[in-house]
């Protein structure tokens, strides 16, 4: 920071001498950035040929491609995910029905006749008598017990490790960081393109878990042994097994990213960029790359323990009577990473709130530091609060009060974000552009999710509430409330630097309203069956005398998922059409200050033209006696050189 | 308990506790909730963008962070010092109180093995009886339950006694609870088990003494 401090000095006096600027930082070059404009796009990656299609589009080093490629796959994989939510939604709203559309109808189960729409293919697949994959598994269009496990297992593994991740982390980590810190690319671009590749072929073996003998994992996204660790316990073979190995190539990628992203963030700010002149975003980002470098070889070892277990006959995760390893071992593992995991989800989502709200506020951030120490105080804390998710597995009782207290403590930083962005808006001058909605949406939800948080941090309450819809719905209100809303905020937000377009703002407005109603209707009443006790990963509650009076809210649930599901469709054309059909954006459509809107639209390769110096804060909004309610970072006039601190 | 929220009745000593710190964080959290989206509503129709209206340039207040840092901070741990003794008296396995009926339950793919220790009061012993998925325990009396499971993780989830604990293969736990009135109640299995986890579930009867006493002696015929 120091020496920072001194290089925006020296660039006061505009002399450009911008060490390790667009190097990898690895080798200090103290090169002189002149204007000359190829001598600007030199580094080691960037050549001034034409691109071929495979290059620019597929095997690219450009980071901002890059971001662009894991935006799309987690859109994609979003719709896989939400598409198998939607499958046993319907079954636990008519448990034994079969699906429409797809299934065969109650009389062509009766009586075998009626060979009209889908009824056909069921009786083509009922004469011929090969192990047809959809009879295995729906037969006749009912979901079975095993499929619903394979069903919600995916669609939370999925959800977790190849959308929300991949978004917020790959795609806007990738896009943001260079251009908001004001460098020409990432540290590492080819670690870059490897990061990417190997999530896609970790989502081709997770795919392919699907089709293989056996069906795929269905132990849950936690995949508690023993359960997971022995194929005679669920008959899944293979398919656990390509779970473990997706998700070892998964954390191998986010790996690969966060080095990356760690060595970028701290060797090639622009000068003047000190660490308390980054947006919110970007330590956001920051925070969530070290957390992914320590989190992630502590699943991959359990992971590969796991894979010992099932391949190479070793007893880490199972015992037996004389002796052996401990299913409890697993747990610890599990949510030794899945906490900080749980973070690593949401901290992103509070950094993209955190720079839309000052935005459509024409106000500072409220507390600049103290966002950042509370971010910082999160990523410490998560690391003791993992027993939070183990108070009922046996482990010894009386560290439940020790967990308990941890995680009570975590609450803390997450009320004093929520009061700060309060404080944003306070005395703001707030426009509802469809971005600050979303953000709006974001701290509603999250409210909800931390406080549900706090019922189950309480050891005697989650006796009760643990393993009931309880936790599904606190889990959905911090994630898709929490982070989905940040990310779709987000993607409307930094569309017209992405692709130099608008996003259709009428279809992006029905898109919202329709998400924020049905994703309350959907989510709030599984509060309520949780207080009722509807255990979670049930295929068919109607099994229990106590849960019978709830099937009336089941099935208002899963209309709701439904419309929910249908919500998203309009997102997803409204991201591919805009591309090409939106209405062409300015440079810095919303009068922001960071810098990523002072690279020209459509951003080049290298990022800008010059490196720019950067003055103050990232927030300095209506700053009095200014006539314009906005000064950008880079923009030397005014130049009180304190900026956010 | 409030009509309003679903809870399954509530028939075990401990569980009256445990519903009363539940309606406590109901009513904080209710609280806050309705405290925050007022404020946020508020700021928002107060603060919306009007022409010739500039927004103040605030940078953030020591004194507010301070504040509503230490007030959190003793509100969570107020809390905390609450649940200590709960969580204590129900799952600490010091302070188990004296058992006066002991059943073991043994947890397997898909069902619940509760073996009683018949008339002469041993375990592994001839005369011990064993039933399937059917909890038998009279009223008003402390039940342990030695919890052990010979596959997979299950999870003895009694609503109405607000208790749960997983059974864990070679690990034997034991839990108590008290029932406060007799009746028929179900018992559910709430840890992923496997394909027909949904369907792991027993009987709890609560018995009044003199009913225990017919039971035992129709079930447990002394030799
Ligand atoms: C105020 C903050 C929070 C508190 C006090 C809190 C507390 C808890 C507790 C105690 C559990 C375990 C409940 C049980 O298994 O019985 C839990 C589960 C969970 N939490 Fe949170 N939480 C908070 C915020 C978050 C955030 C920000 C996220 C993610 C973005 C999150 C995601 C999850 C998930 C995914 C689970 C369930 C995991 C599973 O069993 O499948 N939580 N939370
Ligand atoms: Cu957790
Ligand atoms: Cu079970």
């Amino acid at each position: 920071m120091q020496e920072n401090e001194k290089m925006s000095h020296e660039n006061d006096n505009d002399e450009h001498h911008l060490p390790a600027n667009g190097d990898n930082g690895t080798e200090s070059h103290d090169h002189d950035h002149d204007h000359d404009h190829d001598h600007d796009h030199d580094h080691d990656h960037d050549h001034h040929h034409e691109e071929s299609f495979i290059s620019k589009y597929i095997f690219s080093l450009d980071h901002k491609m890059i971001g662009k490629q894991f935006l799309v796959y987690g859109l994609l994989m979003f719709f896989v995910g939400g598409g198998l939510a939607l499958l046993f939604r319907w079954q636990l709203a008519y448990p034994e029905r079969p699906i429409p559309i797809i299934g065969a109808s109650q009389q062509y189960i009766d009586e075998g006749e009626v060979a009209t729409g889908a009824d056909k293919m069921w009786e083509r697949i009922y004469e011929s008598d090969k192990e047809e994959w959809l009879e295995v598994n729906m037969p006749s269009g009912v979901i079975t017990p095993a499929f619903y496990n394979m069903l919600f297992t995916m669609h939370a593994t999925i959800m977790v490790f190849f959308v929300v991740v991949p978004i917020l982390v790959g795609a806007f980590g990738n896009f943001l960081i260079p251009l908001m810190i004001g460098t020409r690319d990432m540290a590492f671009p080819v670690l870059n393109m490897l990061s990417f590749w190997l999530a896609v072929l970790a989502a081709v073996i997770m795919t392919v878990g699907f089709f293989v003998p056996g069906g795929h994992a269905a132990a849950g996204w936690t995949g508690y042994a023993p359960l997971s660790a022995d194929p005679q316990w669920t008959g899944v073979d293979w398919g656990q097994n390509l779970w473990a190995i997706s998700l070892l190539i998964q954390g191998f990628s986010s790996l690969v990213g966060s080095i990356n992203y760690i060595t970028t963030v701290i060797n090639m700010r622009a000068p003047g960029m000190t660490f308390f002149r980054l947006p919110l975003v970007i330590w956001s980002l920051f925070i969530v790359a070290i957390l992914l470098l320590l989190a992630f070889p502590v699943l991959s070892s359990a992971l590969a323990l796991l894979i010992f277990d099932r391949l190479a006959g070793t007893t880490f995760f199972t015992s037996t009577a004389e002796g052996g390893g401990d299913p409890l071992l697993w747990q610890h593992l599990f949510w030794f990473f899945g906490h900080p995991e749980v973070y690593i989800l949401i901290l992103p989502g509070m950094g993209i709130a955190s720079e839309m709200i000052p935005v459509f506020s024409r106000k500072p951030v409220f507390g600049y530091k103290s966002m950042v120490y509370a971010m910082i105080a999160i990523a410490f804390l998560g690391w003791i609060v993992w027993g939070h998710h183990m108070f009922q597995s046996g482990m010894q009782p009386s560290l439940g009060a020790f967990f308990m207290t941890t995680t009570m403590l975590i609450a803390v930083p997450s009320a004093i974000k929520t009061f700060n962005w309060l404080g944003t808006l306070f005395r703001g001058s707030i426009r509802f552009t469809t971005p600050m909605l979303h953000s709006i949406a974001f701290v509603s939800m999250f409210v909800i999710g931390g406080l549900s948080g706090i019922y189950m941090a309480n050891t005697p309450v989650d006796i009760y509430i643990h393993d009931t819809y309880y936790i599904v719905a606190h889990i959905h209100y911090v994630v898709f409330g929490g982070s989905l809303f940040a990310i779709f905020g987000g993607v409307i937000y930094w569309y017209p630097k992405m692709y130099g377009r608008y996003m259709n703002d009428t279809l992006s407005k029905i898109h919202f309203w329709l998400t924020f109603i049905s994703f309350n209707c959907t989510f709030f009443p599984m509060h309520i069956l949780g207080i009722g006790g509807h255990m979670r990963r049930i295929s068919d509650p109607t099994q229990y005398e106590f849960l019978q009076g709830f099937q009336g809210m089941n099935i208002f649930i899963t209309m709701s998922a439904f419309t929910l599901g249908f919500a998203q469709l309009i997102l997803l054309f409204n991201f591919f059409w805009s591309m090409s059909r939106g209405k062409v954006a300015e440079k810095n459509p919303w009068n922001v200050n960071t810098l990523e809107w002072e690279a020209p639209t459509p951003v080049p390769h290298g990022n800008f033209e010059q490196i720019p110096t950067v003055f103050r804060g990232p927030y300095e909004y209506s700053v009095p006696g200014e006539e314009s309610d906005w000064i950008p970072q880079a923009q030397p006039e005014h130049a009180p050189a304190t900026g956010g601190d | 308990m409030y009509k309003w929220l679903p809870f399954p009745e509530n028939i075990s000593t401990f569980g009256v506790g445990v519903d009363k710190l539940f309606m406590s964080i109901y009513w904080l959290t209710l609280i806050v909730f309705i405290l925050v989206t007022i404020t946020l509503v508020a700021f928002l129709i107060m603060y919306r963008h009007r022409p010739g209206h500039k927004a103040a340039y605030i940078e953030g207040s020591t004194k507010l962070e301070i504040i509503w840092t230490t007030a959190t901070t003793v509100i969570v741990f107020g809390l905390a010092l609450l649940s200590y003794p709960q969580w204590n008296k129900i799952k600490s396995p010091t302070q188990l109180p004296t058992p006066e009926v002991i059943v073991q339950v043994s947890a397997k793919q898909f069902n619940w093995d509760m073996t009683y220790p018949g008339p002469d009061g041993e375990f592994g012993t001839e005369d011990d009886l064993e039933l399937e998925n059917q909890l038998h325990v009279p009223e008003d009396k402390v039940v342990h339950i030695q919890l052990t499971s010979v596959d997979v993780i299950h999870s003895f989830f009694l609503p109405n006694l607000r208790l749960k604990q997983d059974a864990l293969p070679n690990r034997f736990i034991t839990v108590w609870f008290e029932a406060m009135e007799t009746g028929n109640y179900e018992i559910a299995c709430a840890e992923l088990c496997g394909f027909e986890h949904f369907g792991m579930r027993g009987f709890l009867t609560v018995h009044s003494e003199a009913d225990y006493e017919a039971w035992k002696a129709e079930m447990w015929p002394p030799q």
